[in-house]
């Protein structure tokens, strides 16, 4: 081919590379938000799109009065989600990626990501087999006679469970970017640091978790952002009384849609304050790298 | 002079013993901070139990979950005679909403790793202004929670549609095109991030000593940023596809008449109560799961072992 095509391609290929993608991206993501933002200033209506002028504040004023109780609850629960799936995340990524050979690693992995490619409806589905009032767990209970006959501990509909089957389901987002970090991590390092005196705690505090930081705060983001808007699980381990953020946006969407459009910006916020700490986090690396 | 000394098998015996010791101390200082054993396997036991405990009373012989009564392949029988039939929330089969799923999955997992990898590429190889914006808005589908991001794209098409209809008199209707855009919205971002991760563990002088050695643009990716990131790029094509099978808000606010996916079969079934027909479903999916990844880890596999 033409060496000026070659020159050509290069200069260009960032933005020719980048523009598909982004073009999408602005359509089909971007464009709808901004409707759900100006929705959210509108006022309710029984039109088409369920929304009318004048603008007005009442939404959010309506979202941050009647529902904060329901705001602070799915904010705790994130937040409780994240920070137990890295607990029991990061010591798994670590156990796969110390396996000494292949087939041990792969096998490791393999038992991580299958739970993953199970429907998520399945999985979360399994725990109310376990939890539920005749379920697997009273069964055993009642069986070992800790539980007399006809007694059943209420573990269902509880805030309990909802944490539960948010970590079961989301712990493989957590454990496979702190993989992939762990698994450019040189382990030289380690034997490096040892050889000039750090010890074990030392070496995994200033070496190990600093060159894992981008695969744990990546971890730490995808876990966050669908564990607060989490729907599912809490429709299906919950009850009235775990009724999180992501539930009430859809079902105030379909009837007071101003409403349901200033809940989403306010979920939104919420997961703005973490993606400020991703990019922060993102930063002080590439700077380290840099 | 090297040459002579390395030749002398006692000195070659120690520099392997002197070896041994070191790959010792690096598995036994690694094998403490993993938390030894106890830690991993606990955290396996909590992935397992649950999913194993589904399977096992999928076989139970009673309808209850809390006692095991003896085996029975009742249920699955059940499953079968019912494939035609529709689901309590939609008129669709399971059939009907299986083949919907795998459709959609596999043609936005291709458009979503196609231009998930172009779109890394860029991120992480070239510089050109906006870039910074373009970072943003790849961001934007992580930060946005499904729900959101459902209900969002739904009222788009409404408006969309609501325009087309009101100027040409077509009369458009989401369906398996709206779910797609949709799915592929969500994933490009994924893919970008998984394969980008590997570019930025790829040092860059392998692509720059392909240009210097008077390779273009195009041999360069394909015969060695290709192959090198390849487990990144199989890796985020997983993750589209997995997400893409496991979607329910997106295609439920987004789907037509008779483009219902699986999960939009089976919540209906699963939110109304605990049935041993459901564990048997959930049981034949967990199979079609496992020699889904398992085949697609071997392939990765046999992919590596080429590479090393």
């Amino acid at each position: 081919m033409a060496m000026w095509l070659t020159a050509r391609t290069r200069k260009y290929s960032g933005v020719l590379l980048a523009l598909p993608s982004v073009l999408w991206l602005v359509l089909f993501f971007l464009l709808p938000l901004v409707i759900v933002f100006v929705f959210s200033f509108m006022t309710r209506s029984t039109s088409v799109t369920g929304v009318t002028l004048p603008f007005t504040l009442s939404s959010y004023e309506r979202a941050f009065n009647v529902f904060d109780v329901i705001l602070i609850r799915s904010l705790r629960i994130a937040l409780f989600t994240t920070l137990i799936c890295l607990v029991i995340g990061y010591p798994i990524a670590f156990y796969i990626r110390t396996r000494k050979t292949v087939l041990g690693r792969n096998i490791a992995l393999f038992l991580i990501i299958l739970p993953f490619w199970t429907n998520f409806l399945v999985r979360t589905y399994a725990w109310q087999v376990l939890l539920s009032e005749n379920g697997t767990i009273n069964g055993f209970l009642r069986g070992i006679g800790i539980l007399a006959q006809g007694e059943s501990l209420q573990m269902l509909q509880t805030e309990g469970a909802v944490l539960l089957g948010l970590v079961y389901g989301y712990l493989p987002f957590m454990v496979l970017p702190i993989y992939a970090s762990l698994r450019r991590f040189d382990f030289r390092l380690v034997e490096a640091a040892n050889d000039l005196g750090a010890r074990d705690l030392q070496v995994f505090w200033r070496i190990i978790v600093p060159m894992t930081l981008p695969g744990i705060i990546a971890g730490s983001i995808l876990v966050f952002i669908p564990a607060i808007g989490s729907f599912v699980t809490p429709d299906m381990l919950g009850g009235t009384k775990t009724l999180m953020i992501g539930t009430l946006i859809g079902d105030k969407f379909e009837r007071d849609r101003p409403l349901g459009a200033a809940l989403s910006m306010i979920m939104m916020g919420m997961v703005l304050v973490a993606l400020v700490i991703y990019a922060w986090g993102m930063r002080k690396e590439s700077q380290n790298n840099g | 002079m090297a040459n002579t000394v390395l030749s002398q098998p006692k000195f070659g015996q120690l520099v392997a013993v002197d070896d041994r010791i070191k790959r010792g101390r690096i598995l036994q200082t690694v094998g403490r901070f993993s938390g030894g054993v106890v830690i991993p396997f606990a955290s396996y036991f909590f992935l397992w139990a649950p999913i194993l405990v589904l399977v096992l009373f999928s076989f139970n012989a009673s309808r209850t979950v809390d006692v095991w009564r003896g085996f029975t392949f009742d249920w699955y029988l059940n499953v079968f005679n019912s494939m035609g039939a529709g689901s309590a929330r939609s008129s669709a089969t399971l059939m009907e909403s299986l083949r919907n799923s795998l459709f959609i999955g596999a043609i936005s997992t291709i458009i979503a790793t196609v231009l998930g990898t172009m779109l890394a590429l860029s991120m992480a190889r070239s510089k050109f202004p906006g870039k910074k914006i373009v970072d943003g808005i790849l961001l934007v589908p992580m930060v946005i929670p499904e729900i959101t991001q459902g209900i969002s794209l739904a009222l788009f098409f409404k408006i969309v549609f609501d325009y087309v209809q009101n100027t040409t008199g077509e009369r458009w209707l989401p369906g398996f095109g709206t779910i797609i855009i949709g799915h592929v919205a969500f994933n490009i971002s994924y893919v970008a991030i998984v394969v980008r991760a590997s570019l930025q563990g790829l040092s860059k002088s392998y692509e720059e000593a392909s240009y210097d050695l008077g390779a273009n643009y195009w041999h360069t990716f394909w015969r060695v940023t290709f192959p090198l990131i390849l487990p990144g790029i199989i890796g985020g094509a997983l993750l589209a596809f997995t997400l893409s099978l496991d979607d329910y808000l997106i295609t439920f606010y987004n789907k037509g008449v008779g483009s219902g996916t699986l999960p939009i079969y089976v919540y209906g079934m699963l939110k109304t109560s605990v049935s041993p027909e459901v564990n048997a479903l959930s049981t034949i999916m967990l199979a079609v799961s496992t020699v889904l990844v398992g085949t697609s880890l071997w392939l990765q596999g046999r992919n590596g072992a080429r590479a090393d």
